[in-house]
């Protein structure tokens, strides 16, 4: 497979590693953010951890957009459908996301909730085209990577003049999350491995307020050879100490970004004052909603939805996990009443969730039964 | 024209209009509109003495063996589908299930119920394909009910197949019966039905020239325990795909598994559009494959066999079951990493980001 599997080629991927231990310097420490999830799924399925000298660790970072999305937001989809009757289409990974207890959107749905898993926004466009009697709300989340196909959705409907669609937005930030991390201080953290699919939107010139204030960063591709590539090249930016942002990922994105997403984002979105984000807080300047151009589509504004800041659930460490102050093994529900297939924190829904990934792929691999078992 | 024509004329002078002609409410009512959908649809498809007879269950003879008895329910959407259709699918899914334990399938059951508005001409086509799989299978569909449903409260149409067949002495394949150091023989690609589905499922077209593997395996079944009778256990990793087989086998047979990335076959066009859409194939559907656990030193010598045969030309070993308190499936990955194989959950969502 093209542009895949070159990417995954074991043998090289244990010279890079090579070239990583021989490089890294005893008297320093090397504690790197991966901030996408994408990145903590591609670390934890192909094993990356156990390849890298234990100079380097690795801290999974909040970059996973149903992680991040407070219990308020879940509940406030639950009740777009619920009491205001509405389709609600949102992307499959929110179906399971735990809201205030004991209800999801795929239990909403059981109950009699019209929710609709789609797979792009063009699919809830002409479910409102197909029922035009109801009113149709996609859920929106994620960070800059799922904002372009929300932007064109809205400017689809207006252009088509839809009058039955509208925009549920909870569309995030990267460089806000990040700088509310660092910011954090509580982190050892000597670098930064930037989300590629996000730069490949904005660019790469976001993150020079990190690298201005002394933090390396090195934008990804998500395959295990960009990720191996990017912590080699900041262990050297570590080794130099001359911290700057680096693109790795030079054959998905020119270091300007897209221009046209992020005119059409623009276009249609602004800034919010502030939103609250599981695990972060309430941050400023982190959130998108619609523009004023684009009330009639703002979903918030059409339903007149109330937001209510709901607790985690008691000793879900969620919030820790997305900080990277707690690794998914260290809570107390991990693999006892958390799991996939019953999830009580939403890092255990997505694949590129922390919890989720070291589920899937990592707690056996530190036993030594496991590692008899496959030698 | 036939016996049969002649009286289905005296019953129903105006005959079923397979072209424009909707199921309604009266084709499960039990008056005549369900006599002649039963006479002018299914009992000429499915023609046999068995269901000839009319009656309200079929008697057969026995059968030499020990009775072998499988069923399963078919709702699949879209019902047509690249490669098949839930006709088809229902004869082969049911076949395979009977014909996993060696024994050889015989006669099946066949339950629709029927939404109404459903094309005729879907009906006849869903029939018809049914009748040429059970012709392929080697199997006679005996016995069979309608029920109709208001529109509504089903979608198209749902089939229940039940399956019987005759297990000859001797044989015992079953999980429990795996060993540490069995050979795990898998029969070919993996994951083909579940991504020509998706493929063409309303919300996600894309083109593609997958086909679902759909298929009956009782003639790769027969032609492997002639070959090597000592075979252990058969499975067909369908929902689920091959992850949940393996986990399954494993808790069955109180054993680890390790398999070898690399040696799973699969398509180059499964391959991409699982990557494309973040499906990881080894949770993906199957309806034509089998994996097979027997002693090692007979692996070389079954695959062979069934490379030879319909339906087993791809078929490979790809790893073994080994003694493992925890039942883990373990995949060598073509990385040159270990991990655990686990279950997927629910239906495999795509990423998001």
């Amino acid at each position: 497979m093209k542009f895949a599997s070159e990417f995954r080629d074991g043998s090289l991927a244990r010279r890079i590693a090579t070239t990583i231990a021989a490089e890294c310097q005893p008297s320093r420490g090397y504690s790197f953010m991966e901030f996408c999830g994408g990145h903590t799924h591609t670390i934890a399925r192909y094993g990356l951890e156990t390849m890298l000298p234990e100079a380097i660790r690795l801290i999974h970072g909040p970059g996973c957009p149903v992680c991040v999305l407070p219990v308020g937001r879940i509940d406030s989809g639950i009740e777009l459908a619920r009491d205001h009757g509405v389709i609600l289409c949102t992307y499959g990974d929110m179906m399971r996301v735990p809201g205030s207890p004991r209800m999801s959107l795929l239990k909403a749905k059981a109950a009699g909730g019209d929710i609709r898993m789609v797979w792009s926004t063009l699919d809830a466009l002409k479910i409102a085209r197909d029922n035009p009697s109801r009113e149709v709300v996609f859920f929106a989340i994620g960070f800059e990577t799922t904002t372009p196909p929300t932007a064109m959705a809205l400017k689809m409907a207006k252009a088509e003049g839809l009058t039955n669609f509208s925009i549920f937005c909870n569309h995030v930030l990267t460089p806000s999350a990040m700088r509310a991390v660092l910011q954090g201080g509580s982190l050892p953290l000597e670098g930064v491995i930037g989300p590629g699919h996000v730069s490949a939107v904005i660019g790469i010139d976001p993150y020079r307020e990190f690298s201005d204030r002394g933090m390396p960063v090195v934008v990804a591709g998500f395959e295990p050879l960009d990720l191996l590539q990017a912590i080699l090249m900041l262990v050297r930016q570590v080794n130099e100490g001359r911290p700057r942002v680096e693109n790795a990922y030079v054959r998905a994105l020119p270091a300007i970004g897209n221009e046209k997403a992020q005119q059409a984002i623009a276009e249609t979105m602004t800034l919010r004052d502030s939103f609250e984000w599981r695990g972060l807080g309430t941050l400023p300047d982190s959130a998108l909603r619609l523009a004023d151009d684009y009330a009639k589509f703002d979903a918030e504004r059409r339903f007149a939805l109330p937001y209510r800041t709901i607790p985690d659930p008691k000793s879900c460490a969620c919030a820790e996990v997305v900080r990277g102050i707690k690794r998914p093994e260290e809570c107390p529900l991990f693999g006892r009443s958390c799991t996939p297939d019953n999830p009580i924190g939403s890092c255990m829904v997505s694949s590129e969730g922390g919890c989720a990934a070291h589920w899937l792929y990592g707690r056996h691999r530190m036993s030594n039964e496991g590692r008899k078992a496959v030698a | 024209m036939t016996a049969n024509a002649h009286r289905n004329r005296d019953l129903f002078p105006r005959p079923l209009d397979l072209v424009a002609g909707r199921v309604d409410l009266t084709h499960g009512g039990g008056g005549r509109a369900m006599a002649q959908l039963i006479a002018e649809l299914f009992a000429g498809a499915f023609d046999n003495p068995y269901l000839a007879k009319g009656n309200d269950m079929a008697v057969m003879p026995p059968t030499g063996g020990r009775l072998v008895m499988s069923t399963d329910g078919y709702v699949v959407s879209p019902i047509f589908f690249p490669g098949g259709d839930i006709g088809s699918l229902s004869v082969h899914g049911t076949v395979n299930d009977v014909a996993m334990s060696g024994a050889r399938p015989l006669y099946l059951s066949a339950s629709f119920i029927l939404e109404e508005g459903l094309p005729l001409s879907e009906l006849k086509h869903v029939v018809e394909s049914m009748a040429a799989a059970a012709k392929q299978a080697d199997v006679l569909i005996v016995t069979g009910d309608t029920k109709v449903v208001e529109r509504g409260k089903a979608d198209g149409i749902f089939i229940a197949t039940t399956g019987i067949g005759s297990l000859q002495d001797g044989l015992h394949i079953a999980g429990d019966r795996i060993r540490p150091g069995d050979a795990i023989i898998l029969s070919g690609t993996i994951g083909d039905h579940g991504i020509a589905l998706l493929s063409k499922r309303e919300n996600l077209e894309f083109e593609t020239a997958i086909e679902s593997d759909s298929a009956p395996l009782h003639g790769l079944i027969r032609a492997m325990i002639e070959a090597e009778p000592d075979i252990h256990c058969l499975r067909d990793p369908t929902r689920g795909g091959l992850a949940a087989t393996l986990n399954e086998l494993a808790h069955q047979s109180g054993l680890g598994m390790i398999v070898d990335e690399d040696a799973v076959p699969i398509r180059p066009a499964v391959r991409g559009a699982c990557e494309l859409l973040g499906i990881d194939p080894f949770g993906v559907a199957n309806e034509g494959k089998l994996i097979a656990f027997c002693p090692a030193d007979k692996a070389e010598a079954l695959v062979t066999v069934m490379r030879d045969q319909p339906f087993g030309e791809n078929a490979a070993i790809i790893g073994h079951a080994q003694p493992d308190p925890r039942r883990l499936v373990w995949l060598r990955t073509s990385f040159g990493s270990q991990r655990v194989v686990e279950w997927f959950h629910g239906e495999q969502l795509p990423r998001i980001c």
